[in-house]
């Protein structure tokens, strides 16, 4: 592993190819890509609730350069979670709702600072805690947005980073050999 | 490996297989004592730890029912989680970092060296350093504690010298790669370590000291450990004539049995320390067993705790490598002028993307944290952690409805920082911010305490009765073959990680146990 080479955040923003904005499409209980690069079937919430759900998760961890593929990780925690719950489905539906209706015009036309005021005015409901709770997980748990952030996750299949970097920083100097000895 | 019969009443039943009750067992077992080591976790071996934080988590972490109560930030984000500790065989050695360092002097006597500190129930040890440096030698050569006994320090990763260039140019002197529990060249059967990261998962080379392949295995090869895993500990009950005789325990498919024992140890952490003794109350002891004093459960104690991340221009890979690479010993001392009594250590930490996300502002949310969150590769990030002052609010108590697996009274874990404890993390933050401004950091973050690793004090060691729960090797005051084996014993906390001084503990009770025993004394 080196630093040498960008990264895929750095990657994204230098080729414009930054996913930015309601390019998600729902049809049925489906959400997908407007350009069909990807798609997720739902069980138990609608794909309109699934669009909400996904756009509400990119407002909470905002990374623009982070495709909505992995903000769609979240809504299929929360679809499964819901599936055989009652109770969570219907907090999740009823959440959306309010998400919908707080200012009359649907969650994913409202402007942004709108929809920070109506997610600051749910904070504290079980379904705002549900969905943070489950996106802080969904979105920062997936090895394919560790990459994103330049966190290269398990290293024991490749032996650790004791030959693979990790003592390579350059920029803060050495500690003197008696406050940190070589490796024997 | 041993097995004991359930009515066997010469074994030594000790319940927890962690820093103290693993270390005890063996020692036991080294001198020909029968052991039924009690564990309520399952065994793993290191070929079954994940590098991965959730998944580990899931895996080796005590997740059965707990409350909390209190000021401390804990008790909202984390309030089903007091304690980030471990339930499998090895307990919390599975999980610990390696740092390995003696308590000072002065931290066995504090209510003389601190004064009347408010709020605060200090006592001094019933004990001093000087009883217990040949049992901290022999702990560091049993865990192969780096810089002592002719071991090198470990080679410092990038985290490390990001703290050690700032330390340096504030002026810090004891600044180093640390006394770390964690193999620097291969010894006791045990590779050296590959810098893997992941200390906190299991460690998956063995490298790290951990009772669960070093103290347990060597026990089990004296044919006098009987080790039950997936046995909780229910109850402890005692005769009529006031001595324990037995552990009432909960085998995996929840049916009951009693092992009868000599001695009872109890090494279950410090908080179900304190809950067992709590739930074998009976008629002779209604406050629970060992609890003439009130003292039971008490004084819990977590470490003044908080860490400081930062970010910089360049990247860092904060994770790569041992989790604790090294340390700043300069604040740990008493300096009074600084506003608060005690010390801190200062020692790099580092977290996974997984984890970062989940402890960085735990309940946080929107473009602050995810712009914090997009500095990952660029961090640094140390563990501040230093004495808490003991008080007798901060307690464990059985919870008045909730009820645990087992139909038992869960424990509730109430805790309010003192003045004290807020001034030294106050002090502590702003020293830590400061060592990375020191090296250009773009931002700094004051990260709050994560659910407690350090759980102490519950059950404290005292000269007198009144004051503490056992004496000066453990032993209960009220029951003479009742111990208490893990952090619970502390009297107060020191500035360093317990571990050692946990081990250190378990080698001298041992001693002690099997000298009452030949004396006929238990």
């Amino acid at each position: 592993m080196s630093n040498s080479g960008m990264n895929r955040r750095q990657f994204l923003q230098t080729s414009g190819l930054a996913a930015a904005g309601a390019a998600v499409v729902a049809s049925g209980s489906v959400i997908m890509a407007s350009d069909g690069a990807w798609a997720l079937e739902l069980d138990t919430l609608t794909g309109h609730e699934g669009v909400t759900l996904l756009d509400m998760s990119r407002r909470l961890y905002p990374h623009p350069s982070l495709g909505d593929m992995y903000y769609a990780g979240v809504v299929e925690q929360l679809d499964g979670a819901a599936k055989g719950d009652g109770g969570l489905a219907g907090l999740i539906k009823d959440g959306v709702g309010q998400l919908n209706s707080a200012k009359g015009v649907d969650w994913v036309d409202l402007s942004e600072g709108y929809q920070l005021e109506v997610l600051e005015s749910m904070e504290a409901t079980p379904f705002f805690q549900k969905v943070r709770g489950t996106a802080v997980v969904a979105l920062y748990n997936n090895p394919l947005v560790w990459r994103h952030f330049g966190y290269e996750g398990a290293s024991f299949e490749f032996g650790g980073y004791l030959e693979r970097g990790f003592d390579d920083l350059k920029w803060a100097g050495e500690p003197s050999e008696d406050a940190s000895p070589k490796a024997g | 490996m041993a097995k004991f019969d359930l009515n066997d009443e010469t074994v030594v039943a000790v319940i927890g297989s962690g820093a103290g009750g693993g270390t005890l067992a063996h020692e036991l077992c080294e001198k020909g004592i029968k052991v039924v080591l009690l564990e309520a976790g399952k065994r793993y071996g290191i070929d079954d730890f994940q590098n991965d934080e959730w998944g580990s988590f899931g895996q080796l972490s005590w997740l059965d029912k707990r409350t909390t109560s209190g000021s401390w930030r804990v008790a909202k984000d984390f309030a089903g989680l007091p304690a980030w500790i471990c339930k499998t065989v090895g307990g919390s050695t599975v999980h610990w970092a390696g740092a390995s360092l003696r308590l000072q002097e002065h931290e066995f006597k504090v209510k003389s060296a601190y004064g009347g500190i408010a709020g605060a129930n200090l006592l001094d040890w019933p004990l001093a350093l000087a009883d217990l440096e040949p049992y901290y030698a022999k702990a560091e050569d049993k865990m192969g504690t780096t810089r002592t006994n002719g071991i090198p320090g470990l080679p410092g990763n990038n985290n490390f010298k990001v703290m050690y260039a700032g330390a340096k140019r504030l002026g810090y002197k004891g600044v180093h790669t640390g006394r770390m529990s964690i193999n620097s060249r291969a010894r006791d059967g045990r590779g050296s370590c590959q810098q893997i990261g992941f200390c906190f998962q299991g460690c998956k080379t063995g490298a790290k000291w951990s009772t669960l392949y070093s103290e347990i295995p060597k026990a089990e090869a004296t044919g006098k450990l009987d080790l039950r895993s997936q046995a909780q500990a229910l109850k402890i009950e005692h005769d009529a004539g006031g001595k324990v005789s037995g552990v009432l325990y909960a085998d995996k498919d929840g049916n009951q049995h009693l092992q009868k024992a000599r001695a009872v140890c109890v090494a279950g952490n410090a908080i179900e320390t304190p809950r067992i003794l709590l739930n074998s109350a009976s008629s002779t002891f209604p406050d629970g067993l060992a609890n003439s004093s009130g003292q039971v459960g008490r004084n819990y104690m977590r470490h003044m705790t908080g860490s400081v991340y930062a970010t910089f221009p360049r990247p860092v890979n904060m994770y790569r490598g041992t989790t604790m690479a090294g340390i700043i010993t300069d604040e740990s001392g008493n300096d009074p002028s600084r506003g608060f009594v005690g010390g801190y250590e200062m020692e790099t930490l580092s977290l996974g993307i997984p984890f970062m996300a989940a402890f960085l502002d735990p309940g946080a949310w929107g473009a602050n944290f995810a712009q914090a969150m997009e500095g990952y590769e660029t961090m640094a990030g140390m563990w501040l952690v230093g004495e808490d002052m003991p008080q007798e609010s901060n307690a464990i108590t059985l919870h008045a409805s909730e009820k645990d697996q087992y139909g038992l009274p869960a424990p509730n874990v109430h805790f309010d920082d003192h003045p004290n404890d807020v001034a030294m993390r106050n002090h502590a933050y702003k020293q830590g911010s400061a060592v990375y401004d020191a090296v250009g950091a773009t931002a700094t973050y004051e990260v709050p305490p994560y659910p407690s690793t350090h759980n102490l004090g519950t059950c404290r060691m005292s000269a007198r009765a009144e004051d503490g729960v056992v004496n000066a090797f453990g032993q209960a005051h009220d029951i003479k073959n009742l111990f208490v084996s893990d952090g619970s014993q502390f009297t107060t906390g020191g500035a360093e990680n317990p571990t050692l001084t946990i081990v250190t503990l378990a080698i001298r009770q041992a001693d002690h146990i099997a000298k009452e025993m030949t004396a006929g004394n238990i």
